[in-house]
């Protein structure tokens, strides 16, 4: 996809002004939030599983080239294939080749984030292999020439009467007269266009939730059972995963799913969680001849053993875009980088550069929902404060930005001079704003008061009002 | 270099992983050898009457339907089913023998098929390596006794299930098939599935039926 993160702040006013975005995102937030918290409160161990489970992550992560190497070995002992790629092409070229060997047309797809960062799509098109999205969200941003703009919920921005115009562009050899009204219609009209085409795919791309190095095993979860009949049907299935998705054991990938549904969805668990092994054995009546595991790098690996590594815990449940302030503000296409809300703050500068990101950590309130609810107690606040402090070294802010920030340290570096030049200020501050108790327009604060009032301070900074109130408690 | 290569050797240097290096791989080693469950919710926890009742209530508060029944029922269950729900009176399966064995004779206008789906059957039966009360999950293997197309291309999935193979947690099922298949090998696909296929990417309104089965119902058996 272009990236339009340096443009985040247009953006933004773009979608705040976008009444059918405004109407869609209206219903994102409470559905999310309180099925989760209903699903999490019915596990009593649900804290003890997060700590185990980022214990479990932190353990792989330190230990990634071994378990990458076992897996390896796992997945070829059943007569899989693994592929590994450093970059987005390098995995866009595999997949590619793969297609082209076994002279595929079409492919089907299961819902992959992995395929979206490497804009699989476009490439496999361009080269004359249709790519067919199965999932019913992805399937409609699909047809719109979207993108995704939530990692779970795909079409989370688009309205009922929408997709059904959409539906009737691109449907054309279905009756006219037809009643798609209700949603339920929507959907059995795009399980009967896409049950042809999955029977008719040469191949099929799904992501993967776990690869799990005990086994070999690619496990994908979901609720519709599409990333089944696209893995199975095909002569080929081609799993394409990023490296840190791996697990030591299926014990350990079992802890991890008793939190990924419920911080997703706030089911207990996803309909369909399947684990895959290498391509049909003899006596198997069904599933892939061939089965390959692109495992891709595209700058994780320089993350490992950084202040950052914590990123790659991620299980992508979307919980914390869910519970943000901005996201539900903006919803995810006004990030413009393949992963939206706080997790995508944190992991859209480390695979896309942070030159082109470098507005993304900025866009919070650093309320910390986010980290508050990540299952793998990710601390997103943190990351983006991090890159904060590397936007600012590599001078990547607006100059008078930098010079703002350089005046503020100076001062804030010395307590003196900050206790006096905040007791002026407060003071001139709360004698002018006395009367009205807030000010519409200030000098050098426009940027604030343009959207709404300042409270006028009250006259005394904290220090005073402290020293004041000592020994008096 | 190739992309193996690369990758690999990136991951190794951002680690500082040395060249000797065997208390790292000492450590994955052990964990690969003997996998040790973490901690396992109390929920499942139950004794067999417990685990079935618990399995039960999951499974229905996902929209499947349970009838527990005696195996010797399951043919005349499985025809007042599509009856009842206005199916045709066919129905595919795979070659378990658990399947084969059932006295279908009872049910004269019950046609059987063997073999994995084209996409044409209305209705299929499989039967389940276990179920995990937990979550009212199903555990399915692979193979011709019971092809994995089975429980995803037919309209209604009809699964057998006895009360003896429903366990407390996952990975009391994982500790099955290690014994069953050997350590650290599967078959080819292992499907949880828990209700009915569903979606709710259309303004968020839950819909039955996305592209698995619309009905899933589950027979618990003895």
């Amino acid at each position: 996809m272009q990236i339009t993160a340096e443009h985040f702040k247009e953006n933004a006013r773009d979608a705040l002004d976008d009444a059918q975005l405004q109407r869609a995102l209206s219903k994102v937030g409470d559905n999310f939030i309180g099925k989760r918290a209903k699903a999490v409160a019915a596990l009593p161990e649900f804290e003890q599983l997060r700590a185990e489970a980022r214990a479990i992550k932190d353990h792989t992560l330190d230990h990634l080239d071994l378990y990458l190497e076992a897996y390896e070995a796992r997945v070829r002992e059943q007569g899989g294939h693994v592929h590994f790629a450093e970059t987005a092409a390098d995995a866009r070229k595999i997949v590619l080749d793969i297609c082209r060997r076994v002279g595929a047309r079409t492919a089907t797809k299961g819902k992959s984030m992995i395929s979206e960062e490497i804009g699989l799509n476009e490439h496999l098109a361009a080269n004359g292999i249709a790519p067919i999205e199965t999932d019913l969200g992805e399937y409609i941003i699909q047809l719109r020439g979207e993108v995704p703009s939530h990692i779970i919920a795909p079409a989370v921005h688009v309205n009922k009467d929408q997709v059904e115009a959409d539906f009737r562009r691109v449907h054309t050899h279905l009756p006219p007269d037809r009643d798609l009204s209700e949603p339920v219609s929507l959907l059995a009209e795009a399980r009967g266009v896409l049950r042809d085409r999955f029977l008719a795919a040469d191949v099929g791309i799904t992501g993967a939730n776990f690869l799990v190095a005990e086994t070999g095993t690619s496990i994908i979860v979901t609720n519709e059972g599409n990333g089944d009949l696209t893995q199975i049907l095909p002569r080929v299935h081609i799993v394409v995963a990023s490296l840190e998705k791996m697990v030591p054991t299926l014990d350990d990938a079992s802890t991890i799913l008793r939190l990924l549904a419920r911080s997703a969805t706030g089911q207990d668990m996803s309909v369909y969680t399947t684990l895959s092994t290498g391509p049909r054995r003899p006596e198997d009546p069904d599933g892939p001849e061939e089965y390959h595991v692109v495992i891709l790098d595209n700058g994780r690996s320089a993350v490992l053993g950084t202040e950052y590594q914590a990123m790659l815990r991620c299980i992508r449940c979307g919980a914390c875009m869910n519970h943000c302030p901005v996201y539900n503000a903006v919803g995810g296409h006004a990030y413009g980088a393949t992963y939206p809300g706080p997790i995508g703050q944190a992991l859209d500068p480390a695979i896309f550069g942070l030159e082109k990101t470098h507005e993304l950590p900025n866009v919070s309130t650093f309320c910390g929902r986010c980290e508050s609810v990540c299952p793998m107690m990710i601390p997103l606040p943190a990351l983006m404060r991090h890159w904060r402090d590397k936007e600012f070294e590599r001078a990547l802010s607006p100059a008078t930005q930098r010079f703002g920030i350089r005046v503020w340290a100076y001062v804030a570096k010395r307590p003196r001079l900050y206790r006096f030049a905040t007791r002026i200020a407060m003071r001139a501050l709360g004698n002018l704003g006395s009367a009205a108790g807030r000010f519409k327009s200030l000098p050098l604060a426009g940027g604030w008061t343009r959207h709404r009032d300042l409270p006028a301070p009250a006259g005394r900074t904290f220090m005073d009002l402290y020293k004041a109130g000592r020994g008096r408690a | 270099m190739s992309g193996r290569g690369t990758v690999l050797a990136k991951v190794r240097r951002a680690l500082g992983a040395s060249a000797d290096d065997t208390v790292r791989k000492s450590a994955v080693a052990a964990r690969l050898e003997s996998p040790q469950p973490n901690t396992i919710p109390a929920r499942g926890q139950l004794d067999r009457e417990g685990r079935v009742a618990l399995f039960r209530k999951m499974a229905e508060g996902v929209s499947a339907t349970v009838e527990q029944i005696s195996s010797d029922d399951v043919p005349s269950a499985v025809a007042r089913y599509l009856r009842g729900h206005n199916l045709p009176l066919r129905l595919r399966t795979g070659a378990d023998p658990a399947i084969a064995k059932l006295p279908w004779d009872r049910e004269p206008h019950l046609e059987r098929l063997e073999g994995a789906s084209d996409g044409r059957d209305v209705v299929a039966l499989n039967h389940a390596f276990a179920g995990v009360a937990e979550t009212g999950t199903l555990v399915l293997l692979s193979g011709p006794d019971n092809p994995t197309t089975l429980n995803f291309l037919p309209e209604t999935e009809i699964v057998m299930l006895s009360a003896d193979d429903v366990a407390g947690d996952y990975e009391a099922v994982w500790r099955r098939i290690r014994e069953r298949h050997g350590a650290g090998a599967l078959p080819r696909t292992v499907n949880l599935v828990t209700g009915p296929s569903r979606s709710a990417d259309i303004e968020q309104t839950l819909l039955l039926g996305a592209h698995g089965p619309r009905a899933l119902h589950i027979l618990v058996v003895g």
